[in-house]
């Protein structure tokens, strides 16, 4: 089907998602439940990846550097390349394959096995019902997620630089403090609050319009992560230029 | 009554449903038969709203069903109660949650109200020895049951049931049949009934619609159904072995 069905169809889903929620205390506990299952369940995988990235991203620098180019230069690589890129970008990315396709085949069984037609029926408003709790967990549990990767790949490239000697502590912590802007956080966060929004309603819209059976359920959640991560691209692309450009 | 009025359905160059009228009577099991792929699940789809018909329009109690905005169609939905296929429970919630979902959606009820309600909704399924259970672990005719007490916790004036039997052993099936047949009978309710199982069509039905090539091919009370004069029909009802002997019977 042509990009202007599913745009069209996406838009239109968007704007049933959208609706005021049914019932407010039945919402509220769905978001409870969204931002554990979303912001608490992806704690262990978004720690562990940006300590080991910090420490790698650490040890490649140390290693390019020699000669004119001062020590420093570690601490402020990590710090740059962790707030700008890395946490903002690649953990939503990760985030994608681990939220979007739970999001993805979660719906799309719901789909399959008739519960989203069984919502329908009693009169719910299954698209807000299902999805809103999912987008509104992931826009405010991811930017935490975000702000917590930068802080542990910091903390591990200058644990990692200071045990291996490439560097003392006092020089990563100056490379860090150097030609500090905030607004590069800002603009991470921003970024991080657009991929937050794509990562979950990209994926929830493959998931939502799943027909068939298992073998198509499969497919919508590989279909919700490659769609996910490509409109995440692009969307950095965009926002770098329009931010930063 | 629900009365469906001229309703066309097509699927790219594919009819499903041609110009098909029929009304479904109120305190009666109302079947659709067919056999596969004959168009009775798009017309079920089609009368609730699941699929938008291309042409004609549904009614409910003389309310234009098709035609309502999404605000009037949430008020006729909440009189409707549907039994899935698969049960389509939601396997999140344990069985007492299931059928007190629609309640906590849609009523003021408290919290004891709600559980009283699912209750007595469970004990008419007698399942109230299932109430903290998963669907999950349950058998595939508990799953129905506890679809129909979902169906039946707000009180609904039209029950649909989509192939109630399908997956179960002759008895729970005449369990299944019959449950539906008394909630139809207690509760005053219009039930429509799709199946293309001719056991459950002769325990359950008070009225029948036969559906054929996307149309009403022969509909009258059951106890009109082995002497119909429709060759289609009668090709369908009579295709098993039981069902021939039960002819040369009444013959």
């Amino acid at each position: 089907m042509g990009l202007f069905f599913h745009i069209g169809r996406y838009a239109s889903f968007m704007r049933s998602v959208l609706r005021r929620p049914e019932q407010g205390a039945v919402f509220r506990k769905l978001l409870v439940e969204e931002m554990n299952a979303i912001g608490l369940q992806s704690l262990g995988i978004v720690a562990l990846l940006s300590v080991f990235m910090g420490a790698v991203i650490c040890i490649q620098t140390a290693h390019q550097i020699g000669g004119w180019i001062p020590v420093y230069t570690i601490g402020f690589t990590v710090r740059q390349t962790m707030i700008l890129e890395f946490s903002p970008t690649l953990i939503p990315v990760i985030l994608a394959g681990k939220v979007g396709s739970n999001i993805a085949s979660q719906l799309g069984t719901m789909r399959v096995t008739e519960q989203i037609d069984a919502l329908e029926i009693m009169g719910v408003n299954s698209a807000g019902y299902l999805v809103l709790p999912k987008m509104i967990a992931a826009l405010t549990c991811i930017p935490f997620l975000v702000i917590l990767s930068m802080a542990l790949g910091i903390g591990a490239g200058l644990w990692v630089g200071v045990s291996t000697g490439v560097s003392s502590a006092a020089d990563f912590e100056y490379g860090m403090q150097i030609d500090f802007n905030a607004f590069d956080v800002t603009y991470a966060l921003i970024k991080t609050c657009v991929f937050a929004l794509i990562i979950s309603s990209v994926s929830a819209y493959h998931g939502y319009f799943t027909s068939g059976g298992a073998l198509e359920v499969g497919r919508s959640s590989t279909k919700a992560v490659v769609y996910a991560v490509v409109i995440v691209m692009v969307a950095n692309l965009l926002l770098t230029q329009m931010l930063l450009g | 009554m629900i009365e469906i009025h001229n309703v066309s359905k097509s699927f790219g160059a594919q009819t499903v449903l041609r110009d098909v009228s029929a009304q479904f009577h109120p305190g009666k099991v109302n079947f659709i038969i067919g056999r596969s792929g004959s168009g009775k699940s798009v017309l079920t789809k089609c009368t609730v709203g699941l699929l938008e018909p291309d042409q004609g329009h549904v009614t409910y109690d003389g309310r234009n069903f098709t035609e309502m905005d999404r605000q009037g169609r949430k008020a006729v939905r909440q009189e409707i109660g549907m039994l899935f296929q698969g049960s389509a429970l939601f396997d999140s919630m344990t069985v007492a949650e299931n059928v007190m979902f629609p309640l906590r959606m849609f009523s003021d009820a408290t919290e004891a109200e709600m559980r009283d309600r699912a209750a007595f909704c469970l004990e008419r399924v007698e399942l109230t020895h299932a109430t903290d259970k998963f669907p999950s672990e349950l058998s595939g005719g508990m799953q129905k049951r506890v679809g129909i007490a979902r169906a039946i916790a707000m009180n609904p004036k039209y029950l649909f049931c989509d192939e109630p039997n399908s997956g179960l052993d002759p008895q729970t099936a005449i369990v299944i049949d019959n449950l539906i047949g008394d909630l139809t009978r207690e509760f005053n309710m219009t039930t429509v009934v799709v199946s293309h199982d001719m056991n459950s069509v002769m325990e359950a039905s008070d009225f029948i619609h036969f559906v054929h090539q996307g149309q009403i091919a022969w509909n009258g009370p059951t106890s009109e159904l082995l002497t119909a004069k429709s060759e289609a029909l009668n090709e369908f009802i009579f295709a098993s072995k039981i069902m021939r002997e039960l002819r040369k019977t009444i013959s």
